[in-house]
């Protein structure tokens, strides 16, 4: 039935950008093979962004890992509709959590969070990886218990660091997912966290997955930066990455979509 | 004049005007997340029967935001011109909803009153109107402008080429870029979003472009969306530049979060004229803007986000651009939640941008957490063939692998010429043909393997 397909002859070009080229056609439209490529990446993308956190995992594997226990709080979106259509809400602690980390204060040099954002495999996959791989590269830093985030955005941890009374936040969270990659994970660091912190007075390190940056090495330019930060008293603009880890860029966040 | 109405069993009152075309505006979620929209149906109806009696002049004398801190406002109010408004100056906006819709408004008399039309004028009626009016008029409206080649003549639809990669590498931009050419796109536009900022990165851009355009006489323009200071700084280093891009939003503060004003877009203007690069025109601007620009960067003034978007408009007009490009689904479901919205806000943008006498286009595009897939874009992009869209984008395979949404594709665009019958721009239609890409009524022509255009890879 090949005959069907009128097909682009330029294939060799394919090899040269994942773009979707030379897919051929069918009258003016896509050949049936493509479309369902594209629907499927889009599938597993949509999938990503409404899927929940699964909170008990997360804490067992970390617990398994020797973790002290985990805290869990939650945003004041209540559910996944509500979170998309507000990013205000996603952005501040419900109150039963706030009073709970408040409790918790323990003003130490960091606090590590993981929150779904917009990807929980992201975060179900690759966040613990990062953790793992950073905290031997902690050593002599006072690190707060690990706390897992529901329907959080990035500057959740602001109101968090905060209440912990920590000199340096950061947060792990799954990233907008693409259709090349649905599970993408995201690192923003904040020193100074508190409520009304700008994107330009944050760090990001983003693309965090096996096929991008890997969680590994992710953690290495993430160890490079807490203790720079901690050092210069700073997050954001006025931090650039030096550590030299990689090709990929570590940008003050002006245009996040978290 | 009061602004009070009973709606029902009910008397609902607006405080002001921006108020009031806030409450009028049919739901999205942007303007909920302002706290802004209408809290229910029967709100929403009152608010547009009031709208709907309104004189027009009003909208002259209370200006949304004050003139005295919004250089946008300034634009709008000094650039008003009141004998292209003579015609509607005695119309309530109901009324000229209905003088927009009579046949007696042709493309002759829009263009007449488009100078005198205000964007909160135009975002007022707007509000009144059913996706069938918003589409009747603006496919009566006529912008064609012109820079090497010529775009939106009666019948014709211009595609920009959008070749991304998320590395800018050479060779994968250009196998996109050629995988489009050979599809027949491109006439509007070869623009790259660069992943990069450095200077260096975007001269490697410019070049190649300016290269494979010159290389092939290919009748089109190319641009590098990267900040408006970076084209200045490039253009007095000689580098050969042909449009110069922006973003732009509603109000001054937007604009100052976006790192503009209008002194920088003046002085961009001029330098990109003084080179003279365009052959048969000279519009040599490229603006894009989206509703929820103003709210993301909390500089709306309590404006809804459709009023916004038209008043960008209204400042991208002064700058007499080539294409304006409403990037409609790309910001996010926090202001437009799902396909119903992203399909009204692209049919608001582009009658709204026509009526203002702007060349408009739409990014007819989705993020994956939206509400929202490709058969909404589909119909969007009937729709809006079906209103005369300028021009509308073409991404390999709808599926952007640098900026991660989905736009429309190669494909899409032949989909859509042959349902409407719409052309290519004349000279671009004319180059395919002389390229043996296509046949004199326009249809693709099968491609061979050894086609001179596949030979343009850099090394």
């Amino acid at each position: 039935m090949r005959s069907l397909i009128r097909p682009d002859p330029w294939h060799r070009l394919a090899a040269l950008t994942p773009a979707r080229i030379a897919l051929g056609r069918a009258g003016s439209s896509l050949p049936t093979r493509a479309i369902l490529e594209f629907d499927l990446a889009h599938a597993l993308a949509r999938d990503a962004v409404h899927q929940p956190l699964d909170l008990a995992e997360l804490a067992a594997h970390w617990r398994a890992a020797g973790g002290e226990d985990a805290l869990v709080v939650r945003s004041r979106a209540r559910d996944r509709t509500t979170y998309l259509q507000r990013p205000d809400l996603g952005r501040r602690l419900d109150k039963d959590s706030a009073e709970n980390l408040a409790a918790q204060a323990g003003n130490q040099d960091l606090a590590i969070v993981l929150a779904d954002g917009l990807s929980a495999p992201a975060v179900q996959r690759h966040a613990l990886p990062v953790v793992h791989a950073l905290m031997p590269l902690l050593e002599g830093l006072r690190v707060a218990p690990l706390v897992l985030a529901e329907q959080g955005r990035v500057a959740l941890g602001d109101e968090i660091g905060a209440l912990l009374r920590v000199r340096l936040l950061l947060i792990l969270l799954g990233e907008r997912p693409g259709l090349s990659a649905p599970d993408s994970l995201g690192a923003y660091l904040t020193f100074a966290p508190q409520l009304g912190r700008r994107d330009a007075e944050r760090n990001c390190v983003s693309n965090i997955r096996d096929e991008g940056l890997p969680p590994a090495a992710a953690a290495k330019k993430l160890a490079w930066l807490i203790r720079e930060s901690l050092t210069r008293n700073l997050t954001g603009v006025e931090l650039k990455d030096e550590s030299a880890m990689g090709q990929l860029e570590t940008l003050p966040t002006s245009h996040s979509a978290l | 004049m009061s602004l009070s109405a009973v709606v029902g069993t009910r008397r609902y009152i607006f405080t002001d005007l921006k108020y009031l075309l806030a409450k009028a505006s049919p739901e999205r979620s942007g303007d909920a997340l302002a706290g802004i929209i209408a809290e229910s149906a029967a709100e929403r109806m009152a608010a547009r029967t009031i709208l709907a009696d309104m004189p027009l002049r009003r909208f002259l004398d209370e200006a949304l935001i004050p003139y005295e801190i919004d250089e946008v406002t300034r634009l709008i109010v000094d650039s008003h011109e009141s004998a292209a408004f003579a015609p509607l100056a005695a119309l309530t906006v109901g009324e000229f909803r209905e003088w927009l819709l009579a046949d007696s408004a042709d493309a002759v008399q829009l263009a007449a009153v488009a100078a005198g039309i205000t964007p909160e004028m135009a975002a007022a009626v707007s509000k009144l109107m059913r996706n069938q009016d918003l589409i009747a008029v603006a496919r009566k409206c006529r912008v064609v402008t012109a820079f090497r080649d010529t775009i939106g003549l009666p019948g014709r639809l211009a595609v920009r080429l959008q070749p991304n990669h998320p590395t800018d590498d050479a060779r994968g931009i250009t196998a996109a870029l050629l995988d489009g050419l050979m599809y027949g796109v491109g006439d509007a536009l070869i623009g790259i979003n660069p992943a990069s900022d450095s200077p260096s990165a975007l001269t490697t851009l410019w070049l190649m472009l300016d290269e494979l355009i010159g290389r092939f006489q290919i009748p089109t323009q190319s641009c590098v969306l990267t900040h408006v200071s970076n084209q200045i700084r490039a253009m007095e280093m000689g580098v050969p530049l042909d449009l110069v891009f922006q973003s732009v939003a509603g109000s001054e503060a937007a604009n100052t979060g976006f790192g503009i004003n209008l002194a920088m877009l003046q002085e961009a203007r001029e330098a990109a004229l003084a080179l003279k690069r365009g052959t048969v025109g000279d519009n040599v601007m490229y603006f894009e803007t989206g509703q929820g620009s103003a709210l993301s960067a909390n500089a709306h003034h309590g404006v809804d986000q459709q009023t916004c978007e038209a008043r960008a408009y209204a400042e991208a007009r002064h700058f007499k651009p080539l294409l304006v490009n409403t990037v409609v689904g790309f910001i996010g479901p926090e202001y437009l939640y799902n396909g119903k919205q992203i399909i009204r806000a692209g049919l608001e943008d582009h009658f709204c941008g026509k009526l203002l006498g702007l060349p408009m286009g739409c990014d007819i595009c989705y993020t994956n957490h939206a509400e929202v897939d490709q058969d909404d874009m589909d119909s969007l992009l009937v729709l809006l063939g079906s209103a005369g869209v300028n021009f509308i984008m073409g991404v390999p395979g709808a599926d952007d692998i640098m900026l991660n949404y989905q736009s429309t594709s190669f494909h899409d665009q032949l989909f859509v010429r042959r349902v409407l019958g719409l052309k290519r721009a004349p000279e671009f239609e004319s180059w395919l043909q002389a390229m043996g890409l296509s046949d004199p009524a326009g249809e693709l022509l099968p491609a061979r393997a050894d086609h001179r255009l596949l030979t343009g890879l850099p090394a």
